[in-house]
């Protein structure tokens, strides 16, 4: 089982969303992470889709999603070449025992302090989806009240765009 | 000019070309049927019994002339109803677009009564659907729906037109019919490594199916064979895409495939596969196919390369094109050591063929060969009976049978041979089982309203047949629920309906009701008497390969 992202560039119309996860649906693949937002084009939305699976499986997965019409293009992305993203808020227990081992290890990991009260915190971390998940280990040593996590998002490195990317 | 919605898809129907269209009113379509009845000179609407069957119709028609076949329902029940037949249409690449209505667009979303997400239920069987939300859009939607049922790997476009949008007017203004997108052309590099491949084979077979038929391109495989010395066997779609007797056709492959055609794939060291999938009831035993050869697969769907068997070299394109770009590159040979094994395996099949005389199913449709017009469509069911035409029906030009393959659809024959006729202005014969026919029987009704001229070859063993003879075969003799053991007088429900029949127990009387069904003027059913433990053979079990075939089935059966 490997582990992949991709980005599917889409018709920004109702209805999308579905029928692409769909395509992950039939395949019975499970999606681990998923984003959807606008682009720099009104017309075009971007869906950055993680998901584990089979080589042979996902490549078909692929040609079927490129025979969407809705679909535009679809970029695969690997660690090496591209660089990724996603953001955590997280809600931890404020109390006197533990605050300045949470605190200093957000600090050390760079997150924001972005709600600070009197019996909880919260947390904003944006980095790498590792990072994130070394964060979180951390922090399951305390008191985690609540995690909310975006999902991946990712862009390849140097000026190639995924509208350039090609299809077959 | 300004239109209502209704009259404006009824006018891109007929700018589309569309002369013929099946279906079934109803409270949230009221709207285009009645700009139905006001184009009626231009446009012929053939009302079914059921949507079910106008969809059939639909396909039918599609699969006898190319063209977009069209089917119109209401919402809710109408829609579900057509959702077999969509899908029948989906799995074998038939281009067609349905079209149905919905409630207004201001009661979407609130369970209104007949409102279904008929886009949600047809995702996964559809090319694409469209829910209509403004008139504005109409036109243009239905023009790129029928672009892309054509395109590429053509198939099935649903479009949703709620109420409100039929009765809104909008400017109008016609187009010309909307032509398929140019298909993709193979890599040349791609083109290369094939004719490499092709040139250094020795035991090549050219393998087709509906993707060769889609593509017009049976005089270019005709070259490619006969500058290989290549053998052809076909995939059950691909049957009447060259003539049944052209001397290098084997006959169709697979579970139930020509011993010849199934033993010679198996032999070869190279198969040259043209608009197939190479489907589990064509392969078996993925892992034991053809375990010689290496596979040049051309399809103009890139996602079907190497999808179910590994191709050594894969081309995107349209077949026809992409062999006439193989073509020169081809050189011309002759393999006799490979026609002497093809000789041998062509001597194997004819010994061990069925000689019974009497009333076999095989004599049943060699019958029926004598009768069939070089231009007669042929629709089936689903099940033994389909087999036994599969195997035996003799054709002379492409487009003249009409089958549910993929999805296997019991029910699919009735409605078909209706749109066959339709399509092709000639008489079609349906060769169905009583199991089958009994799904969708009711257009036994449609096919007299219009005096459609039908054959009716109603092959009847009273059990529910291929199931039975799995359970023969793997079951044990548990004969669960397959034994039908009804008391349908099949002729006094075709007199019932209005239609003419006879029921016949030789081969005798089947020829001679023959020569009364053809000269009929509509529909027409032979109710003909199958001893209930026939097989279709050959037969590769589920799951085998052809080191498993089953040629004969002893006695004790």
């Amino acid at each position: 089982m490997n582990r992949y992202t991709i980005a599917v560039l889409v018709r920004n119309q109702f209805g999308v969303l579905n029928r692409v996860t769909s395509m992950f649906r039939r395949r019975q693949f499970n999606i681990s992470a998923l984003t959807v937002s606008e682009t720099e084009s009104n017309e075009l939305s971007r869906i950055t889709v993680v998901f584990s699976g089979e080589e042979v499986k996902k490549q078909q997965l692929v040609n079927q999603l490129y025979k969407l019409p809705d679909v535009e293009s679809i970029e695969e992305f690997t660690d090496d070449d591209s660089i990724s993203c996603e953001l955590l808020l997280i809600k931890m227990v404020n109390e006197p025992d533990t605050r300045e081992e949470i605190r200093a290890a957000a600090s050390a990991f760079g997150a924001d302090t972005v709600d600070y009260a009197k019996d909880s915190m919260i947390f904003r971390l944006a980095d790498t989806t590792r990072r994130i998940d070394d964060f979180l280990n951390f922090m399951r040593d305390y008191t985690i009240l609540e995690i909310c996590r975006t999902g991946c998002v990712s862009l390849h490195k140097g000026s190639t765009t995924i509208r350039q990317a090609i299809n077959f | 000019m300004m239109l209502s919605g209704a009259d404006i898809l009824v006018r891109t129907l007929i700018e589309q070309g569309v002369d013929t269209v099946f279906g079934y009113p109803g409270g949230q379509i009221l709207n285009v049927y009645d700009s139905l009845y006001k184009y009626q000179s231009e446009i012929t609407h053939v009302l079914a019994a059921h949507e079910q069957g106008a969809t059939h119709a639909a396909d039918g028609y599609a699969r006898t002339t190319g063209k977009v076949g069209v089917v119109i329902s209401t919402s809710g029940p109408g829609a579900t109803n057509l959702v077999t037949g969509i899908a029948t249409a989906y799995l074998d690449s038939i281009p067609m677009v349905a079209l149905c209505g919905n409630v207004p667009t201001t009661q979407i979303g609130t369970d209104s009564f007949q409102e279904i997400d008929i886009t949600g239920v047809t995702l996964p069987i559809t090319k694409h659907n469209y829910f209509v939300g403004s008139v504005d859009e109409l036109a243009d939607t239905i023009r790129e729906a029928f672009r892309l049922a054509q395109s590429g790997r053509p198939g099935p476009v649903l479009i949703d037109v709620p109420k409100d949008v039929q009765t809104a007017l909008c400017e109008y203004e016609a187009q010309p019919p909307v032509t398929a997108d140019p298909p993709a052309a193979a890599k040349e590099l791609r083109v290369k490594q094939a004719a490499a491949l092709i040139n250094a084979a020795r035991r090549p077979f050219v393998y087709f199916g509906g993707g060769l038929v889609a593509a017009g391109a049976q005089s270019e495989m005709l070259a490619l064979a006969e500058k290989l010395d290549a053998p052809i066997g076909c995939s059950l779609t691909g049957i009447s895409g060259i003539p049944t007797d052209h001397p290098r056709f084997l006959g169709m492959q697979g579970m139930h495939g020509h011993y010849a055609s199934s033993l010679g794939l198996h032999n070869a060291d190279l198969i040259i596969s043209l608009g197939v999938r190479f489907n589990d009831r064509v392969t078996g035993d993925r892992s034991r196919f053809a375990p010689g050869a290496r596979i040049v697969q051309i399809d103009v769907d890139g996602s079907e390369l190497s999808k179910n068997v590994p191709a050594a070299v894969g081309l995107r394109g349209d077949v026809k094109q992409t062999l006439q770009r193989l073509l020169p590159l081809v050189n011309e040979v002759k393999n006799p050591e490979w026609q002497e094994k093809l000789a041998r395996l062509r001597a194997e099949e004819a010994e061990s063929s069925d000689k019974r005389q009497g009333l076999t199913p095989r004599n049943a449709i060699l019958t029926l060969n004598k009768f069939l017009g070089e231009n007669t469509p042929v629709a089936t069911d689903v099940g033994q009976h389909q087999m036994w035409a599969a195997q035996n029906l003799a054709f002379k030009k492409p487009r003249r049978f009409a089958s549910s393959g993929g999805l296997g659809t019991m029910g699919y024959g009735m409605g078909a041979a209706i749109g066959a006729a339709y399509g092709t202005g000639e008489r079609s014969v349906l060769v169905t089982g009583d199991g089958s026919f009994g799904m969708c029987l009711n257009e036994l009704a449609t096919a007299v309203t219009y005096r459609v001229p039908v054959v009716i070859l109603l092959m009847n063993n009273g059990v529910l047949g291929m199931v039975r003879q799995w359970q023969t075969l793997f079951y044990g003799k548990r004969y669960s629920n397959t034994i039908l053991g009804r008391k349908t007088d099949f002729v006094a429900l075709a007199k019932a309906f209005g239609a003419e029949g006879e029921a016949v127990d030789t081969l005798e009387g089947l020829e001679a009701a023959f020569g009364r069904a053809f000269a009929a003027e509509g529909p027409y059913l032979i109710d003909c008497a199958i001893e209930r433990d026939e097989f279709v053979l050959p037969m590769l079990p589920p799951g085998g390969s052809v080191d498993d075939i089953i040629v004969k089935v002893g006695d004790d059966r």
